[in-house]
């Protein structure tokens, strides 16, 4: 990617070509896709035969130079990678003094991680010549950036998004409309993320011979938590070898959001094999974990199967699935992908949760020392920076994946800091 | 013989298929659920299947949504399930029950399996699990001797109901459409055909569900099928004024009795 090269120090970026991270990592779960006791394929009979297509395709695909070279010009040349990676003094300041590089998700093309993993599912659903994408989306990131793909590659596309978030993130919903999609808000259950996908398994159980499910998070039946990782991959990747060569050193914790884990894994996986770097996984909160009103689901939840894996889960003591809270949308999902529970259970990683005001006031702190708006999701990951600088100390340096730009959540912002014409800020 | 291979057994000594009713358990009251699967029974029903109220039912269209989250919402909670089976058993029926797999492994498995066995329950259809993930099931169904009642689908392959139909146990559950349940017009193209690719992996009788609501869907289905399983349209009729409830869903029983028997009014 980059050069340090010559005596005076110059920082000279020879190739901008984005790593791609598809190739077998020595972390793959087993042939069923098992994760330690988490992961598998707790699915009808009926959607056996489309997984099994989907993974031949993508072990074909993973090895084959053609497939990683489209990708690798796609995430180029359409998305904008590598993604710059930034300095936040003036933030870092709050964070005891511990130096705060931000991964820049957010200046991705449609304004977060998510494109990564779209761009290699679309290449492969037209690949196994299939016409039509379903997706669910949360914030409406995942499923923007599907619509996109879709109208890249002519694919007929319907997105289905829980009522709840349909309201809360309406922009989104525009933008998707625009794209071409057909986005259909789903009235059951809590009508929120969780509810989306059920309908999107509904949809592809009933049309699973011309349609891919492409699903956004790590989450869901083998092969989805190892491929959607993979198409991550590329974040840790490009920004290990960027803190590299700004610090001349690795850093000493990465922290991302978690709701379904995608970003996280992305940003974790490249130093899954440098024990002295510390992978904090930041979950929502909510109204506190003690008011029950939260989306903490690696935090308080227990091992179960909800949409095609064993996993955590936020649960009864029935097995019923629990209503979640967040005030971000893309992390209000009682699951988690299976590699996180494994990685929890193996102490490689470490959860915390971060509460809606803590998210809000790291969110406001960004907007103003740094001229970002974050997403709400990532200003999750930010808070739990604030807390880990001050643990670490100053000079310590702490990578952020900052998941996604905030432009779909000023309205959100601008309500709960009393923004909006007519309110006495 | 035991478990469900008498009931079999018996319906080919008529040289007739099996009719299996499905109700959600607590639905629309956990005392309504008891009568109306009393109905059941008395209407000719020769299986009913319990179904677990789940609060992620992929499976399930509209229908089968609604009840369970009614269900839910009146308080149904999962040791209730074994009370309605035994219910069943005590009345002379015979009952199985249907569950998403995460009730159970919470609950824990083998202590399903026992309390279901204890109740008299014959059986688990499990329409998310699939026997690549099943072997704790495998083993406390062995332990508690009751039958496990694997899904096939129009879209598995040889390899895979070979697999499937050699995990199973009582009888093999044919998914007569692509697609969640809910009563249909027409019984699924896709159905004889699948019937008989089961057939050629397997001595087990074969069921046939999703999407059947009448007397002739039934007695088509009886033509080619061990079994006749019908659902979301006992459901449909399962709720509100349970007087009238308990006669739609007694008539109803009839009807696909005397279909199953080849007797279509």
């Amino acid at each position: 990617m980059g050069d340090v090269s010559g005596d005076d120090g110059a920082v000279r970026t020879t190739d901008a070509a984005p790593p791609v991270g598809t190739r077998p990592s020595g972390h793959d779960p087993d042939e069923r896709g098992h994760f330690g006791p988490y992961g598998g394929r707790f699915v009808p009979e009926a959607l056996v035969a489309a997984l099994d297509e989907l993974h031949a395709e993508y072990e074909k695909a993973r090895v084959d130079p053609a497939f990683v070279d489209e990708l690798r010009g796609l995430l180029r040349d359409y998305t904008g990678r590598p993604s710059p990676l930034t300095d936040a003094p003036r933030f870092g300041e709050h964070a005891g003094g511990a130096r705060i590089l931000l991964k820049r998700e957010d200046l991705n093309h449609t304004g977060s991680h998510k494109i990564n993993n779209v761009l290699g599912q679309a290449l492969l659903t037209r690949r196994m010549g299939k016409t039509r994408v379903i997706a669910e989306t949360g914030a409406g990131q995942h499923g923007v950036a599907t619509a996109t793909a879709c109208a890249l590659f002519g694919l007929d596309c319907t997105v289905y998004m829980g009522e709840v978030d349909t309201r809360r993130q309406a922009l989104n919903v525009a933008r998707m409309r625009l794209l071409g999609a057909e986005v259909i808000p789903v009235r059951t259950g809590s009508a929120t993320l969780k509810d989306a996908i059920n309908e999107a398994l509904r949809d592809w159980v009933t049309n699973v011979a011309d349609t891919h499910y492409l699903l956004g998070t790590v989450a869901g039946p083998h092969p989805f938590p190892v491929m959607v990782r993979d198409f991550h991959r590329v974040i840790g990747l490009e920004a290990r070898e960027q803190v590299l060569e700004r610090t001349g050193r690795l850093p000493e914790a990465v922290a991302a959001c978690v709701g379904g884990g995608s970003n996280a894994i992305g940003a974790f996986h490249a130093f899954l094999d440098d024990p002295g770097v510390r992978l904090v996984g930041l979950e929502p909160g909510g109204e506190g974990l003690e008011t029950g009103r939260h989306g903490a689901t690696l935090t308080a939840g227990s091992p179960g199967a909800l949409h095609g894996a064993m996993s955590y889960l936020l649960q009864d003591e029935d097995g019923q699935t629990q209503e979640t809270h967040s005030i971000s949308a893309g992390l209000d999902y009682p699951g988690v992908g299976p590699e996180h529970s494994w990685l929890k259970d193996t102490g490689r990683a470490e959860y915390r949760t971060v509460t809606d005001a803590e998210a809000m006031d790291a969110f406001q702190l960004l907007c103003r020392t740094e001229g970002i708006i974050p997403a709400i999701e990532s200003a999750h990951a930010l808070a739990g920076a604030l807390t880990l600088g001050r643990e670490l100390g100053e000079g310590a340096v702490v990578l952020v994946n900052l998941s996604g730009r905030g432009d779909k959540d000023v309205d959100t912002a601008a309500r709960w800091f009393g923004l909006l014409p007519g309110e006495d800020a | 013989m035991d478990r469900l291979d008498s009931l079999f057994a018996s319906c080919r000594a008529e040289r007739r298929a099996a009719l299996v009713g499905y109700l959600p358990a607590g639905y629309p009251t956990a005392a309504d659920s008891a009568a109306l699967l009393g109905e059941m029974v008395a209407g000719g029903c020769d299986l009913v299947e319990i179904g677990v109220p789940y609060s992620d039912p992929v499976m399930d269209g509209p229908t089968i949504q609604s009840a369970a989250d009614t269900a839910l919402r009146a308080g149904f909670r999962l040791r209730d399930v074994f009370s309605l089976v035994e219910s069943v058993t005590t009345a002379g029926g015979r009952a199985v029950v249907m569950t998403y797999w995460n009730p159970v492994h919470r609950y824990g498995v083998d202590a399903f399996a026992r309390d279901l066995a204890a109740a008299g329950g014959l059986g688990v259809i499990t329409p998310d699990l699939i026997p690549d993930e099943a072997e704790p099931w495998l083993s406390a169904s062995d332990a508690h001797d009751l039958d496990r009642i694997f899904l096939v689908s129009p879209s598995s392959t040889e390899q895979r109901i070979a697999m499937t139909t050699k995990a199973s146990r009582g009888f093999v559950y044919a998914t007569a459409v692509m697609g969640v349940t809910g009563a249909r017009d027409q019984v699924g193209s896709d159905a004889p055909g699948l019937v008989r690719r089961t057939r050629q992996h397997t001595d087990l009788p074969v069921g046939v569900g999703l999407g059947v609501r009448s007397g002739a869907q039934a007695a088509e289905i009886a033509g080619f099928a061990d079994a006749v399983i019908v659902g979301s349209a006992f459901v449909a009729r399962a709720g509100g004024d349970q007087e009238r409830a308990r006669s739609e869903v007694r008539s109803l029983a009839e009807e696909l009795a005397a279909g199953v028997r080849g007797q279509v009014s």
